[in-house]
């Protein structure tokens, strides 16, 4: 085990499996000679040369349906998109062509293609360039989709994305790069559609993924000091979803919140509540309940976006509010 | 998919039981096939199947009790899958299928969807109060009513603390009050029912009340809030008795005896025929007289009473009637009675002679306005033309809704029925 940042973690896996695959090759903008928006490729296009690592002009379009191509004759493409926001100029590309020629086909080709992309708001960067769209592609037969919340998941996510026969998007998040935790050594490959729990408890089940894992955490261990027992489930994987584990969960806890950084209508906490209601009704006390963004486009002023943004402070009041509808003692 | 759903089964029918399914999931389903016995407030019936195809899943278990129109059980095209939807397709991998789906069992919903027959009035059953799947989940379990369980969650919701401070007050005592918690106030619980009888622990066994025990209990309390009276005649059964015995014999071996009860039957239809306000209901703002005669026969089984009917039985010889009455009684004590058999009375004879009770009143059989209680025939010195000699007397008792019938009209009715089982030889034509 080694301590690193996700953006580490990111980084050194890229590079490993360019090493370990000479399939493997990386396209998307400014990652060769600027070494990237976030500098995950730094140093990259140095060892490996251009021919692995492409600088692709300002057309996502245009670069993510030649992944597509390279993937189906072969090669494992791992695409860049400098942001989320900006995959929707690729959504025809991975919607409609990378998520379906396999089954459009029969089975004649695959599409292992990677689109590692960061999310996430909070930076002051605005509406445009801070969304949590994952449920867009997480919507989609035919794609998987990660999100990693820790530097040991970025390399286990990247990796078992890297080395599937599918496509996966690897949501990042701008929030999560520059977060230390420890990382396994050497080859260290994650299951693919397997949540976790990343910290047992029996009173509440909080549910989550990317940044708002870290912060589910957090609210865990205020809790702890309050006697209550939190569990906390790291979904990691948006699809496939791994509805056993969040059902086991709440019927050990029978009460349960989730925490999502997306818009609240159609998300990943209404997915996660009819999965819920749909496979442990019978053990909830309590309805479940959503902590999510502000239904607004996410607003620029510092204090605006900050409360617009769901915080530690609106999952522990969520968190009491379930605990107290049934009852529980405090 | 279409839905099996808990069926209607008889008019005061509001929830049925699941007794026995006789079809599980996997099985191939054509129209017509007995999917399930249900117990109702009266009886135990088939629930057919509507629908061919492959049943699915069981959405009740065995025991579970189910408000009408609720799904018990889903019928697919094809066999059943343990998913709940197509799930994800494609290349991802099929161990993320939706495969936590729990055999859910149904939630003791509220009733209030069951609309009321036209002419009976219900006993009106407590709202149930709202109350979170686990906390239904464990009422269930415990076979705890929630309707006498106070929510302490949001809105008055029962939650799992209230029912499990409830489970524990009952078996830590029944009289248990606020306070058992600790530090949070104990739920207000009722044990049983509101105002129930204060047993001290350990003096008495809990029988779970079975769903005809307690229909016939709510209907029994229906029926003690009718204003009515009691009349009693004593009626000289030896004709009644000779005659019997002569149908008897000439009907020699064959099974289908004539009792005393099914010449009172047939006695008391043609009797009702000539007094139609005898044959009614009350109706609130009306009187509603029946157009058929239809008497029906308490008889006593384990779970509690059931009154099948014989219908029209002025218009049937006593032979059919008698043949008819024996079946329902059999199949009463089978718990095989279908809807037919339970619905329609208009009047109802309840004969505890066998034994070897003299007298006693019956407790109206809502919503019919009039119930004979039928007492032993026993020989006693009588009074006869001066002389006292020995006679078999039978005291007849009938319990009238005052609000249907007033005394006199009663009273000719039972006169008259006293001068026909007198002269029971015109049972015959």
């Amino acid at each position: 085990m080694a301590e690193m940042t996700y953006r580490q973690a990111l980084h050194d896996t890229l590079r490993a499996e360019m090493l370990r695959d000479e399939a493997v090759f990386l396209m998307g903008e400014e990652i060769g000679v600027f070494e990237g928006s976030y500098k995950i490729t730094a140093g990259l296009l140095a060892e490996f040369g251009p021919r692995r690592v492409r600088d692709a002009p300002i057309s996502e379009e245009g670069f993510v349906g030649a992944a597509v191509g390279a993937a189906m004759l072969g090669l494992r493409p791992v695409v860049e998109i400098m942001t989320l926001n900006f995959s929707l100029l690729a959504i025809d590309q991975i919607v409609n062509h990378a998520a379906k020629i396999h089954a459009m086909f029969g089975g004649q080709a695959s599409v292992p293609l990677v689109v590692r992309t960061p999310g996430g708001g909070g930076q002051q960067l605005a509406a445009t360039h801070s969304q949590n769209i994952e449920v867009y592609y997480a919507h989609m037969p035919g794609l998987k989709v990660v999100a990693p919340a820790t530097p040991a998941d970025a390399k286990g996510l990247l990796a078992a994305a890297v080395r599937d026969d599918d496509p996966v998007m690897v949501v990042e998040n701008l929030a999560l790069y520059n977060t230390r935790g420890e990382v396994p050594d050497g080859d260290y490959v994650a299951e693919l559609g397997r949540a976790k729990v990343v910290k047992e408890g029996t009173d509440i089940t909080v549910v989550s993924y990317s940044r708002g894992a870290l912060v589910a955490l957090e609210v865990a261990g205020r809790l702890e000091a309050e006697g209550i027992s939190a569990e906390v489930v790291d979904l990691r994987s948006l699809r496939p979803l791994d509805r056993p584990t969040i059902c086991a969960s709440v019927r050990k806890t029978t009460r349960a919140v989730v925490l999502e950084d997306d818009w609240l209508s159609y998300g990943v906490g209404a997915e996660v509540a009819a999965t819920i209601q749909e496979g442990a009704f019978g053990y909830l006390d309590a309805p479940v309940r959503r902590v999510a963004a502000a239904e607004v486009p996410l607003p620029y002023s510092k204090p605006l976006e900050s409360a617009a943004l769901p915080s530690a402070a609106a999952l522990l009041k969520v968190a009491h509010e379930t605990l107290d509808a049934t009852g529980f003692p405090r | 998919m279409p839905d099996v759903l808990m069926p209607r089964l008889s008019d005061t029918m509001e929830e049925g039981t699941i007794a026995r399914w006789l079809k599980h999931p996997g099985d191939a389903v054509q129209p017509g096939d007995v999917l399930a016995e249900i117990q109702t407030d009266k009886a135990t019936m088939d629930l057919e199947a509507y629908d061919a195809g492959v049943l699915q899943r069981l959405l009740a278990e065995e025991g579970a009790t189910v408000p009408i129109g609720q799904p018990i059980a889903v019928i697919g095209a094809e066999p059943a899958a343990g998913a709940t939807g197509p799930g994800d397709s494609g290349p991802e991998p099929t161990a993320t299928e939706p495969t936590a789906t729990e055999p859910s069992a149904p939630a003791a919903s509220p009733p209030g969807a069951a609309a009321a027959g036209p002419t009976a009035s219900r006993v009106p059953v407590p709202a149930a109060p709202p109350s979170s799947p686990l906390a239904r989940t464990l009422a269930r379990r415990h076979g705890l009513d929630l309707s006498w369980v106070t929510g302490s969650g949001p809105g008055g919701r029962v939650v799992r603390a209230d029912v499990e401070a409830a489970i524990a007050a009952r078996a830590a005592s029944p009289v248990a009050g606020p306070g058992a918690g600790a530090e949070r106030p104990a739920p207000a619980v009722v044990p049983g029912a509101p105002g129930g009888p204060q047993v001290a622990a350990g003096e008495a066994e809990e029988v779970p009340l079975s769903t005809l025990r307690r229909i016939t209990a709510e209907r029994l309390e229906q029926s003690a809030r009718v204003p009515h009276f009691d009349l009693t005649t004593v009626v000289d059964a030896g004709a009644l008795l000779s005659l019997r015995a002569e149908v008897n014999r000439a009907l020699g071996g064959r099974p289908a005896r004539v009792s005393v009860t099914d010449l009172l039957v047939k006695a008391c239809a043609e009797v009702l025929r000539a007094h139609p306000e005898v044959n009614s209901v009350w109706g609130g703002d009306k009187l509603l007289r029946y157009r058929h005669v239809n008497v029906g026969v308490a008889v006593a089984v384990p779970e509690g009473l059931v009154v099948p009917v014989v219908h029209d039985a002025d218009q049937k010889p006593l032979r059919q009637v008698a043949a008819e009455a024996h079946d329902l009684a059999e199949r009463a004590r089978q718990g095989k009675l279908a809807l037919d058999d339970i619905s329609g009375g208009t009047f109802t004879i309840s004969n505890l002679g066998m034994y070897g009770i003299s007298h006693f009143t019956a407790v109206l059989n809502p919503p019919q306005a009039a119930i004979l209680a039928v007492g032993a025939a026993t020989p006693e010195p009588v009074v006869k033309d001066g002389v006292v000699v020995v006679a078999t007397t039978l005291r007849l008792t009938l319990t009238v809704d005052h609000r249907a019938l007033d005394g006199a009209s009663a009273a000719q009715f039972l006169a008259d029925l006293r001068s026909l089982l007198h002269d029971p030889v015109r049972l015959l034509v």
